[in-house]
């Protein structure tokens, strides 16, 4: 198991915004976290990484990478666990990066950031960069410059430049069109499968889920209701709010993972 | 973007008036302050003759034998050159500067408001003409073109309000003009034209209503920059002539003597710092408050 | 980039016209006549119709103002009454004197004003960020020819901390006689190898500067509060924590990167802005700039060298304008790009 979350609670105050028993994401597979906008998807994010106290929440609960723990961790070890092992890509690719710097910019930073020098930082960008199918010259550019696909394949790169082990995809494909949203579905698979890297693909929209995820878990309301194969689950729901979900989309319809 | 929380469900405790204000000045120290010195400012002027030990001093009465006396029981403040007390001066100081505020203010806006509203609501070339007109005066940094006014009038405190004012004026005017337009470009403005409403009544029931927010912010922040001005522009001589009690005015008429009599400059200078934080205090929380946009005109 | 720079230099070339004619103006409004100014309180008749035609007061207005507009562009600035050299080349000399004084102000303001602005905003609601926004609107609201006073009185008189008036020590003038190349003493120092001029120069100018500054350090600091925290909400700014960067670096490096932008908008309205107070400050500190110039040109009711001042000082504030904006679309590509 690369990631193991286990009993985790986030909290504003006295409101639980997420109740989470069990959710896991090992190697080499792609784990869907599914349903409506609010159900607390984002925050598990946040509180994975250990930012939930920059938006005012509170965590408690067990969360493991490779059997260490994390909500043990101080600020100082959590940051060597950030974009180096565990990393990130949010939704709004075009907000995600500053305006003001060049893409390239923020990837070497990051890069030297967790330790390579100034040779293996360029490297090492430019190998990731090849492999979610993107020119290196693109780094040169300004985020206004680079669609949203390019900058999220950008965004996946560096977790590929860095190696890490724990992808969190939070909405990554919900701002992009659909043609756009093939290409980094395949970036995503391509992660899986040569890189073995564990992805927690969150999303609202269960088509895209069910197109790509090898395993899938519905939240609702900051609590998994559901969870398993992707086959399973959603073409043979077991919980009533799952069933739901899946009426309102009915395109779906038996069509498994790959 | 991070989700944020579903919001939380809506409240249905009623908060009495005098509570919510107090919770909102609560929230808001510096405001507060703000607001509490500017009172004291008022109450000073309003009640300068009885609040001032030697009112006499404010005006042309002089004391050839209490010259230069140092900070005592009798003159809380000291003495200047010509034996006049400090304090009295200063407390009805307060009549002066505030006052050219005022006014000042008050003709920036009735220049200001009705070109701006004129070019922004009206558009076309009339608004090219006004904006290029106040493009040229905001050419010049504030006290510049104030300075070079005041020094061609006689010195007075008229030509002290003019000179301001005509500095003044082309931030209200961009300002009301930002707003006219925004308003006269909105659907509901184009369907009260479209059904032959008069434009006179949509700028009086839409357009000003709208610019009367920026508009307070605006002015509690200018007040402490004209009261700066004026009182920089009597330090120079250009403004208040003696013996009114014009705070830069005594600053300058006590300098020859500053580094014996430290409080002949000191008090008066105290009293403009004070006047100009007040008013600027006041203004910045407003602006938090009223207008979270800011659009940093100064 | 290069249509974006021609399309600002041509406004700012309508503007300077507008401004010359507005300068114009003002001189024009002046009561009394300058004729018999220029020619002196004993002059007789003939003496103050000679000067009015000197002058070229006897000419209809437009004809005044075209020959104005073909004097200003020529450097023939007038002539000014106090000194009875040409306006332009008494600016000229003086200017420097206060480029050098405004330039350091704006230097320590933005020293001061950058890690205050970061620690206010990083932690809002606190003790800290109460003073430093009273602070710094402590800045904004001090007159500062009263600031001037004080601070000589205090660091100057009484603890002799720093020298009280002067560019340098006048001993100098005879041990270390300063040669001049651009003009600017603080260049021309360290150029020429004059290192105690240098060094004397130095502790002159950190009083008056630091009177000066403090406009700059107020506004710049709450500036600096307002666009950082502005911007701290931001996905990218998550994004940057959750690559695992330190907090001081997500307010330093990445917020401080998006708040430069309206701060050098900024720069050219504080520099023109203490320019001008500097005429506050200059005669204090017996600072032989533009400001000291001015302050003696309004004490002598010296008109031509006191619409040349404005006039100068007017034009410096559009090309600053100018210069900012060009910076800014260097460094936010977005400007140049749209």
């Amino acid at each position: 198991m690369r990631l193991a979350i286990t009993g985790l609670q986030v909290s504003f105050g006295a409101r639980r915004v997420v109740d989470v028993d069990e959710l896991h994401v090992g190697a080499a597979e792609i784990v869907g976290l599914a349903g409506e906008s609010g159900s607390g998807k984002s925050m598990t994010t946040l509180a994975v990484l250990g930012l939930a106290h920059t938006v005012g929440a509170t965590v408690r609960g067990s969360i493991t990478l490779d059997g260490t723990e994390l909500t043990s961790l101080s600020q100082r070890e959590l940051r060597e666990v950030r974009g180096r092992r565990i990393a990130a890509i949010f939704q709004s690719p075009a907000t995600a990066f500053s305006p003001v710097f060049r893409v390239g910019s923020v990837v070497h930073r990051a890069l030297r950031l967790h330790g390579m020098s100034r040779s293996e930082a360029t490297e090492a960008a430019s190998r990731a960069m090849r492999q979610v199918l993107l020119s290196p010259g693109l780094l040169d550019r300004y985020p206004s410059q680079l669609s949203g696909g390019q900058l999220q394949r950008v965004a996946i790169a560096i977790a590929l430049a860095l190696r890490a082990e724990v992808l969190l995809a939070d909405e990554p494909t919900s701002a992009l069109d659909v043609t756009v949203q093939a290409e980094v579905l395949e970036v995503l698979r391509d992660l899986r499968d040569s890189s073995g890297m564990a992805v927690l693909f969150i999303s609202h929209d269960l088509a895209v889920v069910a197109e790509l995820c090898d395993r899938v878990a519905i939240m609702r309301e900051g609590r998994i209701v559901e969870q398993g194969p992707a086959a399973r689950v959603l073409s043979a729901p077991a919980d009533a709010y799952t069933a739901d979900l899946l009426a309102a989309v009915p395109a779906i319809r038996a069509e498994g993972t790959p | 973007m991070i989700e944020a929380p579903a919001p939380l469900p809506a409240q249905d405790v009623v908060v009495p008036r005098g509570e919510a204000l107090r919770l909102g000045l609560r929230a808001n120290p510096l405001m507060t302050l703000g607001a509490v010195l500017c009172l004291v400012v008022i109450v000073v002027a309003v009640f300068a003759p009885l609040l001032a030990p030697y009112p006499a001093d404010a005006g042309s009465a002089t004391h050839p034998f209490a010259v230069l006396k140092a900070p005592s029981s009798l003159h809380w403040f000291g003495t200047d050159n010509v034996g006049r007390d400090i304090l009295s001066r200063v407390i009805f100081g307060a009549r002066v500067s505030p006052v050219v505020a005022v006014l000042v203010l008050l003709i920036a806006c009735l220049i200001g408001i009705p070109l701006g509203v004129v070019a922004g609501y009206f558009g076309g070339w009339l608004d090219e003409v006004i904006m290029r007109v106040t493009d040229i005066f905001l050419a010049f940094p504030p006290l510049l073109l104030a300075l070079a006014l005041a020094a061609v009038l006689p010195p007075s405190l008229t030509s002290l309000v003019i000179a301001i004012a005509v500095t003044w004026w082309p931030w209200y005017t961009r300002l009301v003009r930002g707003q006219a337009a925004s308003v006269a470009g909105r659907p509901y403005v184009e369907s009260c034209r479209a059904l032959g409403i008069p434009s006179y009544r949509i700028v009086l029931r839409h357009v000003l209503p709208n610019a009367v927010t920026p508009l307070i912010v605006q002015v509690s922040l200018d007040f402490g920059g004209v009261i700066l001005t004026a009182s920089a522009l009597s330090f120079l001589g250009l403004g208040a002539q003696d013996p009114t009690p014009e705070w830069g005015l005594m600053v300058a008429e006590g300098q020859n003597y500053f580094t014996t009599a430290w409080w002949v400059v000191t008090f008066p200078g105290l009293a403009i710092l004070f006047t100009a934080f007040a008013f600027t205090l006041l203004g910045d929380g407003l602006r938090d408050l009223l207008d979270p946009k800011r659009t940093f005109l100064r | 980039m290069i249509v974006y720079v021609a399309r600002r230099i041509a406004t700012a070339i309508l503007v300077v016209a507008g401004v010359v004619v507005l300068t114009f103006v003002i001189a024009r409004v002046v009561p009394g006549d300058p004729a018999a100014t220029w020619a002196g309180p004993h002059a007789s008749a003939a003496q103050i119709a000679a000067a009015r035609r000197f002058l070229g007061l006897d000419r209809p207005p437009a004809t005044q103002l075209a020959s104005y507009f073909g004097g200003i562009l020529t450097g023939n600035w007038g002539v000014a009454i106090h000194t009875h050299r040409p306006v332009l080349s008494d600016i000229g000399q003086a200017a420097p004197a206060s480029i050098e004084l405004v330039t350091a102000a704006m230097i320590i303001g933005l020293i001061v004003a950058v890690p205050l602005g970061l620690i206010s905003a990083r932690w809002p609601g606190r003790a800290s960020d109460h003073t430093i926004r009273a602070g710094s609107i402590l800045g904004v609201s001090m007159p500062v020819f009263w600031l001037a006073l004080i601070l000589q009185l205090v660091l100057s008189d009484r603890l002799h901390l720093l020298p009280s008036a002067g560019e340098f020590s006048p001993g100098l003038l005879f041990t270390h006689p300063l040669r001049q190349v651009t003009g600017f003493g603080l260049i021309d120092a360290p150029l020429t190898g004059n290192w105690p001029m240098f060094g004397s120069q130095l502790g002159h100018l950190l009083l008056p500067a630091l009177v000066v500054a403090a406009y700059p350090a107020g506004l710049l600091t709450r500036m600096i509060r307002a666009q950082v925290l502005d911007t701290i909400g931001d996905t990218h700014i998550q994004m940057v924590r959750a690559l695992g960067f330190r907090e001081r670096a997500v307010y330093g490096r990445f917020a401080m990167k998006l708040a430069w932008n309206p701060v050098v908008v900024t720069l050219a309205l504080v520099f023109a802005y203490s320019l001008v107070n500097t005429f506050l400050v200059e005669a204090i500190f017996d600072w032989p700039g533009l400001g000291e110039y001015a302050a003696a040109s309004i004490q002598t009711l010296d008109t031509p060298a006191i619409l040349g001042v404005t006039l100068f000082i007017a034009l410096v504030y559009v090309a600053a304008n100018l210069v900012v904006d060009v910076v800014q679309a260097a460094i936010d590509p977005r400007i140049r790009l749209r």
